[in-house]
């Protein structure tokens, strides 16, 4: 397929502008369908060493991109994969998992964490919540609706043998009107994951246990409840996990590499522009297919990605929309990616929309929380 | 009286300071009298003045007869302010809340006046009870509007935590609940009743108003507060059901004054280091502009919760002694077998008595939890990292140093405090939290700091030299504690291995030394620099010497081999220093070193065993080149002539001689040297009362000895110790230098 034709594609109804306060949407109709430039760098930038994705000013411990040359199936320390948990985790188990927002926070590891307590810790973590809420009232009035906590494993949510076990912390509202079982309704939800984690739980003690990665989708208050708890139980520190925009567009760039089975929404990336008085973000989408041959022809050796290629592929689709409405992307903030496979928010805010590619995705994630950590 | 109280206070942190590592007393006392310290120290001369403004704002207050025109009373105006501004800013004391309820509640000013008063009405610390029983009096007799009324009703629901006794105000139980028909006031005077009511005030009668009141407005969420709270205490009177739990029974009435209360209770703890920590504690996370577990708290002491549920393996949890209950030393000691860790490892930063434990017990898992949490915490909330933390610069100063205390009292660094300081370093502007983060750079352990030198020092020198000379001299001294901090440690561990073990690491004892050699060239580097860039003050010289005296004397104090001599550019600095200060810390400092010198030498020659660390000849003979340059500046008056320093002062007599100095030769010896002339001034002064010309010349022969001695008596001891170790006065000393000089 010719160069133009996909950017051409993408710009005939992917690509607009959305300005935040109301304002208007310029369809991008009208376009050369010819546009060469940016494949053209594609080819000249290649072949490099891979650079580290960590912060400025900070000590990389570990090189990322090991990690991330990982993902595309070539596993650099020779990590045996569970069977099956490569490409797909149990779609079933994981369902709860999807089309949710996700906050991200880092963990330190858990002193004393045991597996085989779970049921202990769900009851402390329940009469926790209950003191805590009871905090403050002189006398308990009115009718108090109990929060019923459980702790669960998802033994499926994980990289290799050597990971622990996910662990799942699930809050729901029993009903006051019936006391019957089924009728609880689940407010809030957690879950500490490690996928490929063992950068960190090598140098760390038998005491301690590496969950490095904490999502939680549900009212704040409930998060800083469960979060103390584990705090003072298990010694441990949660830090919120925010995504600089390099990580996201790494996102963007290997979402985009990822095979889909069905056709999904383009991908889109979202913009906001610095030092504005008033805030203006910038929404651009592309179609996933053209978006695909795009990386496809920057991306060459399989297996091994470079900050060179994804920096090609975004400069790729920033001079593409330079073209036609005359703004640089490239000074602006990457605040949102959002893919087929998953949507990030550079605030630390995930949402899988996939669960083919779920591990993947949280092993970029581990590897995240794990450089926040270390 | 309190004046004088409040100058002894403010020496306490400085001793307490002083004896951080042992001194457990100390903090025990500290801890107790903490309260009135903090009443004290606020009593400075401009809160003095304040005070009398203050007290004359009440006096006019309680003088009030008449209604009083705001507009056209400047006394009024300028009363009320000051009430407002102490009242928002530091709070009030207590003895003041009478007369200005009184004067706000009495109806005798405008309402703008009385409203101003009541939201100025914020506690230093209390609000005495009667105060509050009086104008609950006035209250009733109904001589304030409306709005007055209200106000002060949702200001007593907001300060009734500070009203210090609540028994007579509980009596007035059944006035508040005649309030209830009041449209208005009814939905505060239901919080207000709510926040009195004991079981013995639900009644019959007011459980029937109550529900007429009901019956007749519909459900209104704060009688069902007061209902609710009715049936909890009463349940036989009340046979109706109630709806579930409300999200809010009653409206948020402390809008006015919550921003004061919080910013007196900030300012009044800022003084207190202690204080500010256990308010850490307790802060509510929504005053925060962060989102959840973004502050910063130092975690209590509190039993290790697994231990006491549900832990089925190990029945031993009756065993343990409950951390909470550790208070003195002799409980630690008694049950140090059976004691464990808190729950959460912070905790022990601000507990010494945890720390002692600490020292004792030799767990890897201890300095990994401690990593995590202070890791973690230090970049949350470094001031210059995270963009929006700045304003809570102080808070991190007391973290940091806390983290400082606890590492004076182990004699050791933490690891995440290290790379916190290799990460934020090259981010530092220099200014913030300045003193801290040098305190805390003074304990980065030997082993790691090769590995970061360029994390530390490349950014430490830029800002070393592109910052005030005070800056300058905070990095000497620290970089000074940091040599001392490793010296000390390289001894107490050769005390603690035996001679045969101790060489069996000598790799370690190597890389010790390169690692001690790295600090004191970088040192002897940036004094070099910052000498010539501060025209040699001698202040910054006396913090480059003030390091020296440590380095010249490591090998026979620390019996560490290694003597590294200053470089030329703080040595001639030092040699020809206008101040007779650094001219004399400099002999001493060549006296060190040639003691030093001159022991490594014996050692040298009479141990048969070959010794693997030798002083290198480069060593000697950078000495003697100083010292032949030293004598003959000093005392031989040839130093143009003979020193034979690749940088020194050897200079052509005829250059010398353009000069137009005459006697060029001796310009620098003990009589002519700029440091030293003052001294011979006075001397001669004493010497010759009837030469009034200073003939300097005449300081010769007995003069020159007797010279001497009213040096000596002048208290330049290190002068004294040099002349008498490196120059030889029994023979003539320009004939003999030579042999003398040489080690």
């Amino acid at each position: 397929m010719a160069a133009g034709a996909v950017l051409g594609a993408a710009g005939a109804d992917g690509t607009r502008v959305q300005t935040a306060p109301g304002g208007e949407r310029p369809e991008a109709g009208a376009m050369e369908p010819a546009e060469g430039a940016g494949w053209a760098a594609a080819g000249t930038g290649r072949g490099s060493v891979a650079g580290r994705i960590s912060g400025a000013g900070q000590l990389s411990r570990g090189p990322l991109l090991k990690k991330l040359s990982g993902q595309l199936g070539v596993s650099p320390s020779g990590r045996a994969l569970l069977p099956g948990s490569w490409e797909n985790a149990d779609p079933q188990k994981t369902a709860f998992i999807l089309r949710k927002q996700w906050t991200l926070y880092s963990v330190t590891p858990l002193y004393k964490f045991s597996s085989a307590h779970l049921k202990d810790y769900g009851r402390q973590l329940g009469a926790f919540i209950a003191a805590e809420k009871q905090k403050g009232l002189a006398v308990e009035v009115g009718v108090e609706l109990g929060i019923k906590v459980a702790v669960s494993s998802l033994p499926d949510l994980r990289g290799s043998d050597q990971d622990h076990a996910a662990v799942l912390v699930q809050l729901s509202l029993k009903s006051s009107a019936s006391r019957k079982k089924t009728e609880e309704k689940l407010v809030w939800s957690g879950w500490f994951c490690s996928v490929a984690g063992d950068d960190l739980s090598v140098n760390v003690l038998e005491d301690f246990t590496c969950l490095p990665l904490f999502l939680a989708n549900g009212a704040e208050s409930y998060t800083s409840l469960v979060g103390t708890w584990f705090q003072k139980t298990f010694d441990c520190c949660f830090r919120r996990l925010v995504i600089s925009p390099l990580i996201l567009t790494w996102m963007a760039a290997l979402w985009t590499g990822y095979k889909v089975d069905k056709t999904s929404s383009a991908m889109e990336l979202l913009f906001s522009v610095p030092c504005l008085p008033q805030p203006l973000d910038i929404s651009y989408a592309i179609h996933t297919e053209d978006a695909k041959a795009l990386w496809d022809a920057v991306q060459k050796t399989p297996g091994e990605i470079t900050q060179e290629e994804v920096d090609v592929f975004m400069d790729c689709l920033y001079s593409h929309f330079h073209r036609h409405f005359k703004i640089h992307l490239s000074a602006t903030k990457l605040v949102k990616v959002s893919t087929g496979i998953a949507s990030a928010h550079c605030d630390g805010i995930i949402k899988f929309l996939q669960s083919q590619h779920l591990i993947r995705v949280l092993m970029l994630l581990t590897e995240l929380a794990i450089s926040q950590i270390q | 009286m309190q004046r004088r109280q409040s100058s002894k206070h403010s020496k306490q942190p400085l001793r307490v300071h002083d004896s951080n590592q042992t001194d457990l007393s100390a903090w025990r006392k500290e801890g107790s009298i903490n309260t009135e310290k903090t009443v004290q120290n606020q009593q400075s001369p401009s809160d003095d003045s304040k005070h009398n403004s203050l007290e004359q704002a009440v006096r006019f207050f309680e003088k009030v007869q008449d209604r009083v025109s705001l507009k056209k009373s400047e006394g009024l105006q300028k009363h009320l302010s000051t009430v407002e501004s102490i009242g928002l800013e530091r709070g009030l004391p207590p003895e003041v809340f009478d007369p200005l309820l009184t004067v706000a509640l009495s109806g005798k000013l405008a309402d703008t006046v009385n409203t101003r008063l009541l939201k100025s009405l914020v506690p230093a610390s209390v609000i005495p009870e009667s105060s509050v029983v009086s104008s609950v009096s006035w209250l009733c007799v109904s001589k304030c509007t409306s709005n007055v009324q209200l106000l002060f009703l949702r200001w007593l629901i907001t300060m009734f935590d500070f009203i210090d006794r609540k028994e007579q105000l509980h009596a007035l139980y059944g006035f508040f609940f005649s309030f209830i028909h009041d449209e208005k006031l009814c939905p505060y005077v239901c919080h207000l009743l709510y926040l009195l009511t004991k079981k013995e005030n639900v009644k019959p009668f007011r459980v029937r108003r109550l529900l007429d009141l009901q019956a007749k407005t519909g459900m209104q969420p704060h009688l069902q507060a007061l209902l609710s709270l009715y049936k909890v205490f009463r349940p036989e009177l009340m046979s109706i059901t109630l709806p579930g739990k409300m999200k809010t029974y009653f409206k948020n009435s402390e809008a006015p004054w919550k921003a004061a209360i919080n910013a007196v209770r900030r300012r009044n703890q800022a003084n207190s280091p202690i204080s500010q920590a256990l308010c850490l504690g307790t802060t509510q996370p929504q005053s925060r502009k962060r989102k959840w577990n973004a502050q910063l708290i130092i975690p209590a002491s509190s039993a290790n919760a697994q231990n006491l549920v549900g832990n089925s393996e190990k029945n031993s949890a009756n065993d343990f002694f409950p951390v909470e209950q550790l208070q003195a030393f002799t409980q630690l000691v008694e049950n140090i077998h059976c004691l464990e860790f808190p729950s959460q490892m912070g905790s022990v930063l601000t507990n010494p008595l945890l720390l002692h434990y600490m020292n004792c017990i030799k767990d890897e898992s201890i300095y990994l939890r401690l990593y995590y949490w202070m890791g973690q915490t230090l970049q949350e909330e470094c001031t210059w990292c995270v963009v929006e933390n700045s304003q809570y610069e102080q808070e991190f100063k007391d973290f940091l140093e806390i983290i400082y205390k606890a590492e004076c009292f182990l004699q050791e660094g933490f690891s995440s405090c290290e790379e916190f300081l290799c990460r934020s370093l090259p981010l530092w502007d220099g200014s913030c939290c300045r003193s801290q983060i040098l305190r805390l750079m003074s304990w980065i352990p030997l082993s790691s700091f090769s590995e970061m030198k360029s994390h530390i020092c490349d950014p430490l020198a830029q800002l070393f030299f592109t910052s005030s000379l005070y800056f300058k001299c905070s990095v000497l001294e620290c970089l000074k504690e940091l040599l001392q901090n490793w010296l000390n440690w390289h001894v107490v561990r050769l005390d603690s291995e035996s001679d045969y073990q101790f060489r069996s690491l000598n790799t370690t004892l190597s890389g010790l030394v390169d690692g001690i050699a790295e600090l004191i060239h970088f040192v002897g580097w940036i004094s070099t620099v910052a000498l010539r860039l501060e025209n040699n003050c001698t202040f910054l010289l006396y913090f480059i010497l003030d390091f020296y005296e440590i380095v010249c004397d490591m090998y026979l104090k620390y019996n560490l081999p290694l003597l590294i001599m200053p470089p030329a550019g703080v040595f001639y600095p030092a040699l020809l220093s206008m101040d007779s200060v650094s001219l004399n810390q400099l002999c001493y400092i060549m006296y060190r070193y040639r003691t030093n010198l001159v022991a490594a030498k014996e050692n040298e020659l009479t141990k048969k065993k070959k010794q693997q660390f030798k002083f290198s000849s480069h060593t000697y003979q950078e000495y003697n080149q100083y010292i032949i340059a030293m004598v003959g500046c000093l005392w031989t008056s040839n130093v143009f002539q003979k020193d034979n320093h690749p940088q020194g002062v050897r200079l052509d007599d005829e250059l010398l001689k353009k000069t137009g100095v005459q006697e060029f030769k001796n310009s620098f010896n003990i009589v002519y040297h700029p440091a030293m002339m003052g001294y011979a001034a006075h001397f001669l002064q004493q010497a010759c009362p009837d030469d009034p010309t200073f003939n300097f010349s005449l300081i010769k022969g007995k003069k020159w000895n007797w010279y001497l001695d009213y040096l000596y008596a002048q208290g330049l001891e290190g002068l004294k110790l040099f002349v008498e170790s490196s120059i030889n006065r029994v023979s003539q000393a320009s004939q003999n230098k030579a042999r003398n000089v040489e080690v």
